[in-house]
């Protein structure tokens, strides 16, 4: 199936080519998706799920959006 | 340490005990002094107002990140009590002359000159301001630091607050004496400029750094509050790298960047704009992607951001600056961004609230739809004596009033910042309650929210808002009476020794006890003065809300309404 996936910030190196139409099989978690981009648990903080937090376990979604962020703050 | 009162009518000057203020700094001093000795339905440009500028307690002393400067006044812009936050070079000069604070009373007539404030280890001049009257800040800084050596720090004003403009912030200079740092809320730049003061020099030469009570211990403490700052991911690798730009993209993914005068939650061009994308300019460009704002941060949020041509535009150059100039005026040029932010340093007026102004202004067809160059041009027309630049002075409130537009973005007249309420409902809960009008900082539930920083409630649900965002004003108003910088909490949320390690740098400081329980019992009592202020300016439940197109309209991508109510959110103010 294929996803849009983003990584900011420190995660940017992180992403694939073709980020914006990414292949995953079906089923796939957001843990998993981690292990195949080689990101470990503790540099990413922040998962989102069309906008929505979600949990490493969470399982994606065919056309589902990703993003990816490490610990930030600001304002 | 020593209050200095000026009377700007009559150029008399004393320095005095602070007495009843005894152990107040920042924030709890400026609300204090306001709560104590300004008339609560007083003309907040009028003779009775008192500009009070402190600094906080441990301002001065080698503890990181602790110069922040606290203006405090009755608002113009609100009508109720205001304390408006700055970094730059200005608090801990003050607190190493010994002064805790300066009161600015009284005004002489509206067509006195202008003048200058120079305060040394010496004394204090009062002079007229000369060549500077009417000059942006720029031009007036390097004026006054060729003048007074360029190792003064300035606070001043532009045209804006010259003009008395209910926008106009209060400018203070950085280390390289760059006036880009501001006291930008709630128009403390116009109460300024009612007294006829264009600036402030303080010179600290011969002054030492101010000295603790228990050095031995306050070295201890000290220490380990840095590692507390330099030990978090956001304060040591997030800010420094990205600036608080990063949170561009992370608050449009979340679906809460209001674009469009607040009509949607991501903003198509997010990535001209982004932390990501600054960052790479900068460095392309030569300028800084790490810089401080006072000496002594080590969190470096700040930057240096040239133009095209490789020449230096602007710094502090903030997320919500780049949000409001940006997404919510569908202005997708980072280099118009850049000099919108520049442009309001220059004339001395907050970005915030010129940044909802100016969508407010291309709602009434004023100027078109993201382009930058017109609200370039709209903002020049501040302190010109321009009717059109009289009412964008004077912010986003009267702006929909003289255009007729009713769709703005104000709590109690200020302008909202850059997280939508309705994706965002703890922030919301801060905006509708704190006594300081429309804020995010004053109560900063966007961290459990979005950035799941000192804890995890869902942003578009109610459970759990109220009892943060209550807890979370608490916090803020001890931290700005500390006079550290807010971005402290990021740190200090996520770690069990936070609040404890300044506690002890208090103590350690003034030589008494200081637990946890009394950093606590300082911002609820913070809190208690301004609440009383208002209430006694008029202020009632009925000002805790938000406009009525936040309850009426869905939110897109999430489709969320504003769904509390003014009673309801009652529970976040102190009792």
């Amino acid at each position: 199936m294929i996803i849009t996936l983003k990584a900011f910030a420190t995660l940017q190196k992180y992403m694939p080519e073709h980020a914006d139409a990414y292949e995953v099989p079906e089923g796939t978690t957001v843990q998993e998706l981690l292990d195949r981009l080689g990101l470990s648990d503790d540099q990413v903080r922040l998962v989102f799920i069309n906008g929505a937090h979600v949990s490493l376990q969470a399982v994606i979604a065919e056309g589902d959006r990703l993003g990816l962020f490490p610990a930030v703050g600001g304002g | 340490m020593k209050l200095l009162r000026i009377n700007t009518k009559t150029r008399k000057f004393s320095f005095e005990e602070p007495g009843p203020y005894a152990g107040l700094g920042g924030r709890a001093l400026t609300s204090r002094m306001v709560l104590k000795e300004v008339p609560a339905k007083c003309d907040a440009l009028g003779p009775e107002n008192k500009l009070v500028i402190a600094a906080g307690t441990l301002t001065g002393t080698a503890c990181a990140n602790s110069g922040r400067i606290s203006v405090g006044a009755k608002s113009p812009l609100t009508g109720g009590i205001k304390e408006s936050n700055s970094g730059g070079q200005f608090a801990q000069k003050l607190a190493k002359l010994g002064i805790v604070g300066i009161v600015l009373e009284d005004k002489p007539a509206d067509n006195a000159p202008l003048m200058t404030i120079v305060i040394t280890k010496d004394g204090v001049t009062i002079k007229d301001a000369g060549d500077i009257a009417g000059k942006y800040t720029y031009a007036a800084a390097e004026s006054l630091l060729s003048a007074y050596g360029d190792k003064a720090a300035l606070m001043l004003i532009g045209p804006a607050g010259e003009t008395t403009r209910q926008a106009a912030s209060i400018q203070f200079t950085d280390p390289e004496g760059r006036p880009a740092r501001a006291a930008g809320r709630g128009g403390m730049g116009a109460v300024m400029g009612s007294k006829r003061v264009k600036a402030i020099v303080l010179d600290d030469a011969g002054c030492g750094m101010v000295k603790a009570a228990d050095p031995e211990a306050f070295k201890a403490a000290s220490r380990k509050w840095v590692d507390i700052l330099k030990g978090h991911p956001v304060t040591a690798e997030g800010l420094p790298a990205f600036g608080t730009a990063i949170l561009v993209n992370v608050i449009n993914e979340a679906g809460a960047f209001p674009t469009k005068n607040f009509r949607g939650g991501r903003f198509e061009f997010v990535n001209n704009i982004s932390g990501e994308t600054i960052a790479e300019t900068i460095e392309k460009r030569g300028g800084k992607t790490r810089h401080g704002c006072h000496t002594g941060c080590v969190i470096q949020c700040s930057q240096e951001y040239r133009d095209a041509a490789g020449k230096y535009l602007t710094s502090g150059f903030e997320y919500e600056t780049i949000w409001a100039m940006g997404a919510n005026s569908l202005i997708s040029d980072l280099d118009h961004v850049a000099t919108l932010d520049r442009t309001c340093d220059e004339l001395g007026v907050d970005t915030i609230e010129m940044g909802c102004t100016i969508a407010v202004a291309m709602d009434g067809g004023l100027i078109p739809w993201g382009d930058g160059e017109a609200a370039i041009a709209l903002l020049k027309k501040i302190g010109t004596g321009d009717a059109v630049g009289d009412y964008i002075g004077n912010g986003a409130g009267a702006t929909g009033k003289a255009l007729g537009v009713t769709r703005v973005p104000v709590v109690k007249n200020q302008s909202l910042p850059a997280y939508d309420p309705r994706a965002v409902k703890g922030v919301g809960v801060t905006y509708c309650t704190t006594p300081q009008g429309a804020d995010h900082t004053a109560g900063y539930a966007v961290c459990q929210n979005i950035l799941k920083v000192g804890g995890d409630v869902d942003p578009k649900g109610k459970d759990g808002q109220i009892e943060i965002s209550k807890a979370l004003q608490i916090a803020t108003a001890a931290v700005d009476a500390a006079g550290l910088c807010l971005f402290v909490a990021f740190a200090v949320l996520d770690n069990a020794d936070g609040v404890p390690t300044i506690a002890d740098m208090v103590a350690a400081l003034i030589g008494a006890p200081f637990t946890p329980d009394d950093v606590v019992n300082l911002g609820i009592g913070v809190l208690k003065d301004e609440l009383e202020f208002n209430k006694a300016a008029g202020f009632t439940a009925a000002d805790d809300q938000l406009p009525q197109f936040f309850t009426d309209e869905e939110l897109p991508p999430h489709n969320v309404k504003w769904d509390f109510t003014a009673e309801e959110m009652q529970a976040a103010k102190v009792e």
